[in-house]
Parts: structure tokens; sequence; C-alpha cells
């Protein structure tokens, strides 16, 4: 491993304090993960020095914060390794991401009777925008289903592709379960019969390298605050050919050519989707955790947290009455797990008052718990900066859960 | 007793307790021992959802005063169900509607009502409080 763990912690200046008395172990970072240093700094500087709305601007500061914003744009490009920086929406989040496109995509493809294919192990931004989709087009929702070890069953998936499927809409990786989807034979499978493919990238991106050309997908999205970047930002990647066809998601500033009351051009890629004035401290906010991710390198930070996983995965197996879900071959960074006589809210309160932060509940995946039987998990999820004396906590806290409520 | 009363008592016996532990041993007691709600009332008329954690509610009206039986699926919240069961049932409805219930930051566990917390607590006291004024309203009707 290239980089030292305790001067990394160094630069999450939050992840020093103390919670209810105890030093803070943060499991949660599959909701949010902490921001370095080199994030909250450049979205210091950019509102005590460059602050300014973009585009059309004649002064120097409007031109200067123009720049650094297509600049971020192109970043983002290269993270993705996407063919042009006009494929490179910015969003408020993946939710947003995933509206837009359910939204413009189904407005010009989507009639009535054609189908629309999700997984069955979304999160809700990932089902709602879709069923709203259908019902406004009079179309169907399908749902790609999964086995008992949270992993999708390609040869069902292979046979809901139909003539009428118009999108397949599916998670790279899992935010209740952890499974890694095998998207590259998803969006090979779909584009067999012409069918465009849209990525749910928010839990993958954190923990690998994505690359949309070779992926071949045909929407990508993800959010900034899961990245160690800010919240309120995000990235829809989109094909050229897509974006070009869809109309406009939102009316307003930016998105225009020329404005008439007899009638409106709209502007071009990516404009066309961004409509009003910008989150530009946010985006370049995002541009700075791109970096700071890239600079510890994608193959080192997914080696360190497969370790994590795998050593979490040997501790919290010697607990009695413990069931994981979602014990798919190809997982990365959430253990989800219950004690079969102990609820989940009552663990995540007494681990809370150990200083341990995870999340229990449905994790906005309730068709997931429904699947598998169950109220909630509690779910760890772990970024590059956990520990495996981190670890060592939560298992011991886990006991003492045990001797509470066992 | 009264409710002030009983808030009193429950503040007394948490007095006891200096640290966090003891204290959640003791709701986790609780939720384990009081026999809060009959199965017949584990239906979905009775329950009030939470993101966390899911309570069931019953009122019924006996001799001028409400009973409350309730239950949740989960233990710290079954404690803290009892708690309020033991506070606020067999009680006369406008007592239970002026209630405000400051026994819980008393004994520090405010944070379990925060709306956030989702744990269907905050939705069970509000729907406490309305059948207690469904149950004054038709008393004074009659």
């Amino acid at each position: 491993m290239s980089f030292n763990i305790e001067q990394l912690r160094r630069e999450f200046p939050l992840l020093s304090q103390e919670v209810n008395g105890k030093p803070l172990v943060y499991f949660d970072n599959a909701a949010t993960t902490q921001k370095p240093k080199a994030v909250v700094e450049r979205l210091i500087e950019y509102y005590y020095k460059e602050n300014s709305n973009i585009h059309r601007g004649a002064h120097y500061l409007s031109q200067q914060a123009t720049e650094t914003y297509e600049n971020a744009r192109e970043t983002t490009r290269l993270y993705l390794n996407a063919a042009f920086s006009h494929e490179i929406i910015f969003s408020r989040g993946t939710t947003e991401a995933i509206n837009l496109v359910a939204s413009s995509f189904s407005k010009k493809f989507v009639n009535p009777g054609d189908e629309i294919l999700i997984s069955a192990m979304e999160h809700h931004s990932n089902i709602v925008p879709w069923q709203m989709a259908c019902q406004e087009r009079g179309a169907i929702l399908k749902v790609i289903p999964m086995n008992e070890k949270g992993e999708l069953i390609l040869e069902e998936y292979e046979k809901l592709l139909s003539n009428n499927t118009r999108i397949v809409a599916v998670t790279h990786v899992s935010n209740a379960l952890g499974t890694i989807n095998p998207i590259e034979e998803i969006i090979s499978l779909a584009h067999q019969k012409g069918i465009p493919v849209l990525i749910d990238g928010a839990q993958a991106v954190p923990h690998m390298k994505v690359d949309v050309q070779a992926l071949d997908c045909d929407f990508y999205c993800f959010s900034g605050h899961k990245l160690y970047g800010p919240m309120g930002v995000g990235v829809l990647y989109g094909k050229e050919e897509w974006l070009q066809q869809m109309p406009p998601y939102q009316g307003g500033g930016e998105m225009i050519k020329e404005v008439r009351f007899t009638g409106t051009t709209y502007n071009e890629l990516p404009f066309k989707f961004e409509a009003g004035t910008p989150n530009v401290g946010d985006v370049l906010g995002l541009e700075a955790a791109l970096r700071f991710v890239s600079y510890l390198r994608h193959d080192e930070i997914s080696a360190y947290e497969d370790q994590l996983m795998q050593y979490g995965m040997e501790q919290l197996q010697t607990l009695e009455n413990i069931r994981f879900i979602g014990t798919a071959e190809k997982k990365t960074s959430v253990i989800s797990f219950i004690f079969n006589d102990i609820h989940p809210y009552d663990t995540g309160i007494i681990l809370d008052k150990l200083g341990i932060a995870v999340r229990t509940g449905h994790h906005c995946a309730q068709p997931t718990m429904d699947f598998f039987e169950v109220p909630g998990t509690v779910r760890v999820s772990f970024a590059v900066y956990n520990t495996r004396q981190e670890i060592d906590i939560l298992v011991e806290g886990l006991k003492k859960v045990r001797t509470l409520f066992g | 007793m009264t409710i002030k009363e009983k808030e009193q008592e429950i503040i007394s016996e948490f007095e006891m307790f200096d640290d966090w532990l003891d204290k959640y041993n003791y709701i986790i007691e609780i939720g384990k021992s009081v026999p809060v709600i009959d199965s017949q009332y584990k239906q979905d008329q009775y329950l009030i959802k939470g993101c966390q954690s899911q309570v069931w509610l019953h009122a019924s009206m006996e001799d001028g005063r409400v009973i409350f039986k309730a239950d949740s699926d989960a233990l710290i919240t079954r404690g803290i169900v009892g708690l309020l069961i033991r506070v606020l049932s067999n009680q006369p409805p406008q007592d239970i509607v002026d209630a405000d219930l400051a026994f819980i930051d008393a004994i520090g566990l405010k944070e379990h009502l925060s709306p956030t917390r989702s744990n269907g607590l905050v939705n069970m006291i509000k729907q406490m409080k309305l059948y207690a004024l469904a149950f004054k309203a038709k008393q004074q009707g009659t």
C-alpha cells in the first residue's frame, strides 16, 4: 500500500472527534463519505476569491469562473474516460441524474405498452423515477430478479429483454448488499437488441475505476458526496447520440439559445441539460475530490478496501446468530447483516452510544429488504480511511449488543 | 396517580443509574417484561410506521379514562413505549392532551423522540393525543 493510513486520516479532520465520549468510528460511508481538506479548501478558495456567475459574463471574474467550471467538466470527462466533455452533465446528484434521463428519454422514446427494465436490488432512486415515467407514458416496469445471495439472475434478464424494452436501468453496486453487478454483460446483452443501458454508479465510483467507453454504457450517474466530494453535486454521463435526441429536462437560463414569446430554441450540449445557475462551487469541490482519489490511485484504494472487507467478514463471522444479507461472489465495501434475535434498530442505538456510526433500516431499498424478509439490516460500509482497529472496535461493540439483547 | 406523579416516579428510578449502559439495560428489561399488546391488535390498522422501527397502538375508553396498549418490533423502542404507556394510560383524556412528557428529557432519552430517529415514537405520542382528543369530544357529545 502506497499511502500511510495515519497521514491519510489527518486529511479528514472530522474523523478525529469523539462521539458520546468515544473516538468516532465512521462506518456509514455508503451514505456519505467524509471530506478531505483539499475539497473543503477548494470550496473556501472559490467563495473567497473566485465566486461569480458563469457563461456570457464580460467581466474578469465571470470569465475566470467559466473557465474553471468548464475545466472541471474536462477533469470529469478524463476521470470517466468519456469521449467528449459535452457528454458530462452536472446535476444535484445521482437521483437528479436518473430523474433527468427517466423524464427526458421517456418523453422521446417510450410509448404506451413499452417496457422499462430495472433490477430487484435498486435503490429507490432508480425505481421511483422509472415508475413515474411508466405512469406518464403508459409503459410497463419489469424487474430482473436476484438469487438468495443477492446476485442478479442473468438468464432471467435475457428472457426479460424484449422487443418492447426501451431502456435498462441497473445499479453498478448495490447500496444495501454491496453486490458488484456484471454490468459489462448486462450492457452487451442489451446492446445486442439495440437497447440502451443506464448505470447507477453512486456506490461504485468511490471504490473502483470506471471507464464509460470500455463499459460502453449509454448513461452513467454518480454523486459527489459519496466520493469524498461536496453534497449537492453529481454527474450524468450520457452518450452524445442519446443526449442530442432527448428534449431538455428543465427550462430556464443557461439551457436556451434564443427566447421569444413565440417560441424558444435550446442551447447545445451540455448546457441544454443544465438549466439555471450551475452549482459552480460544488463542481469545483467535486473536481478536487476526483483529483484526491486519482492521487491515491484506484487500484490502491480497491486493494486496501478489499482487505478491510475480508478482515471485517472474518471477524463478524465469529459472532453468534449473525446472518449476512448479500453474500455475492463479487462484493465491495459493504457488509450488511442482522442478528436473528436482535432488531437492527436496537443494534444501531447501542453502537451509536459506543461512538460507532453504522446505518440501520431499509437503506432506501425496501424491495430488497422484502426479498430477504427482513425489516432492515445493519450496514457497515467502508472508505479508504477506515482501519482494522476500527473493525475490532465494531466487533467489541457488537459483542456488547449481544450481551445486552441476546 | 396523576401523569406528573408517574413521570416523577420514573425520573427517580432513572436517577439510580450513573452510566448509559445501566440505563439502557433497564429500558431493555422494561421492553422485555411489559406485555404491551394483544396479538389481535398487531395489525396494519394499528400500525404507526417509522423508518427504523414500528409501533402498534390501540386505545379504548373505560370509566372516563383512556387505556392504551402498544408494542414495537425493536426492544429499545418497546421499552420506551412501556414507559409512555405507564405514564399516559388510564388517565383522563384532557390530562393526556395537556401532558408535556418532560420526563423523557429528564431521564436523558430525548434523542429517541427526535423525528429524525424515525422510530415511530413521535407519531405514537401524536396518535395518543389524537385518541385522547377524540374520546374527549365523544364524552362531551353524549
